[in-house]
């Protein structure tokens, strides 16, 4: 399994023809304490860069994008019962979704775990 | 001016580093650099409504307006029985245009001392402040003196702790405020004026200090076990579940006091006086009703609705949302809106469209949870 990373701070597990995707610890660290997700419907396609789910915080509605084209195949029911799950844990049991991916090419442009971690460090 | 427009660069307040030294994550907000939060908007909001927390509010404008005949001249650009007010008493007050627009929603005090010139304390929004000031020039008298306190912080404590804590600071000096009262008092050598006041449904108190004391005084209000410092995104969601109006957001020129249901605003005296802006047109609307009101909405399930979200009654677009969030208090969202009039009663059920989707509200009494203000034992 490799795991990706996204500048708008998506991270993507790869496994196969399968991706689950979520939102980084520093990006639940910038939202702060949310209380509601918008998960995309299983079948939907979701395209790179556009809206795929809608993270609700106390303060404000922000959307997270899909980093890669793909068909939604599961979405994590726990967060409609505790969405602050993001919060506690954002790279694990806090996930969004998965879906099949439609074009492994798209995967060249995100970056590892390393080049993400001097990404934030220089934000 | 410059602090105003949206391009120059945020001013920094008295308490900048102190607050990053606190941990605060600071964002730009009315011409600032203000702290939205420091450990987590709900704990800090919970904190709020269990113990005290310390708010810094030096964004806002403090004014004084004084002069032999400063009462009727501030009667005469807002609605409030001003020459009723005694010293050491404060009301909440509207700044209004020609209209009867609301330019500014604003705390007046009776700051007179005994045997002095007249004098009015004012604060005002930080956002509004600059046009504030330049209203208040332009329609003032020329012998009424217009002095901002640019060199003052504002400190809010609030909380049901607040008192308690802060009578073990300054100890007698503050004397026995009730809701709405205010002194001033000498914390060694610095000049505090102080009132029983707030804007999160609380007990507690705003703090008017020397900017250049303002870290001392908030470091030695945080050493209290009670006090933690609370950002700007507490407070926003303390002032919603009390039900009370942002300026900017639920207030504009473009609403009235009646329609916003303020009409507490304007004294009795006023009501058959007049002689305020847009009086006739007010009086008119209290005596024959708006068109639309603000109303406070309960939200099922979590999902917020936020500012600009339409509101349904059936079919019609009855009005919109003009700000929401999730009640930490509550666990669940709340809103305040403007609706048509026909379906403003408590009760109504209405639906908020959020993202396409139509979410039941119910219109409900503000505010949502209880205020806690004290006015003296009973």
């Amino acid at each position: 399994m490799a795991r990706y990373y996204t500048d708008e701070h998506e991270w993507i597990d790869v496994e196969g023809d399968t991706a689950t995707v979520g939102i980084t610890d520093y990006a639940q660290g910038q939202l702060g304490d949310i209380v509601f997700v918008e998960l995309p419907a299983v079948g939907t396609s979701v395209e790179k860069g556009k809206d795929a789910a809608v993270v609700e915080s106390v303060k404000a509605a922000s959307d997270v994008y899909a980093p890669i084209d793909g068909e939604v195949t599961e979405t994590n029911d726990a967060l409609d019962d505790d969405p602050a799950l993001v919060n506690s844990s954002p790279e694990d049991g806090g996930w969004f979704f998965k879906l099949t991916i439609a074009d492994t090419s798209q995967l060249e442009g995100l970056m590892d775990e390393a080049a993400y971690q001097s990404f934030v460090e220089g934000l | 001016m410059s602090e105003t427009e949206d391009n120059a660069e945020p001013a920094k307040l008295p308490l900048d580093a102190w607050h990053r030294d606190q941990g605060a994550r600071m964002v730009p907000f009315a011409g600032y650099e203000m702290p939205i939060q420091y450990e987590g908007i709900v704990a800090e909001h919970e904190w709020t409504r269990t113990h005290a927390g310390l708010f810094d509010v030096s964004h806002m404008g403090q004014l004084l307006v004084s002069g032999a005949d400063a009462a009727a001249a501030l009667e005469a650009l807002l609605p409030g029985d001003i020459s009723a007010l005694k010293p050491g008493r404060l009301r909440y007050s509207l700044l209004l245009d020609d209209n009867g627009g609301i330019l500014d929603d604003l705390m007046v005090t009776n700051v007179t001392a005994e045997g002095g010139v007249p004098t009015y304390y004012l604060v005002v929004n930080g956002a509004t402040k600059w046009d504030d000031i330049a209203h208040l020039r332009e329609n003032l008298p020329d012998e009424i003196t217009l002095t901002h306190l640019a060199d003052r912080a504002l400190l809010a404590v609030q909380g049901p702790e607040a008192a308690t804590a802060l009578r073990r600071v300054f100890r007698d000096a503050m004397g026995d405020l009730r809701f709405m009262q205010g002194t001033r008092f000498d914390f060694g050598e610095i000049e505090i004026g102080i009132s029983r006041s707030g804007y999160t449904g609380e007990d507690g108190f705003e703090l008017s200090v020397p900017a250049e004391h303002a870290e001392t005084i908030a470091g030695r209000l945080c050493a209290e076990i009670e006090i933690k410092p609370i950002g700007l995104g507490a407070r926003d969601s303390l002032r919603l579940e009390a039900g009370l109006p942002l300026y900017g957001h639920d207030l504009s020129s473009e609403t009235d006091p009646v329609s916003a249901d303020l009409g507490f605003a304007i004294s009795k005296r006023r009501r058959s006086e007049g002689g305020f802006p847009g009086a006739e047109r007010i009086l008119s609307l209290l005596a024959s009703g708006t068109g639309t009101k603000r109303v406070g909405l309960a939200l099922e399930g979590r999902l917020p609705a936020r500012e600009g979200a339409p509101i349904f009654n059936g079919e019609t677009e009855v009005g919109k949302v003009t700000s929401g969030g999730f009640a930490p208090t509550l666990g669940h969202p709340i809103a305040m809106g403007y609706v048509a009039s026909d379906c403003a009663n408590e009760g109504t059920a209405l639906e908020i469209e959020v993202r396409g989707k139509r979410l039941p509200a119910t219109v409900t009494a503000m505010p949502f949870v209880p205020h806690n203000y004290y006015r003296g034992d009973k």
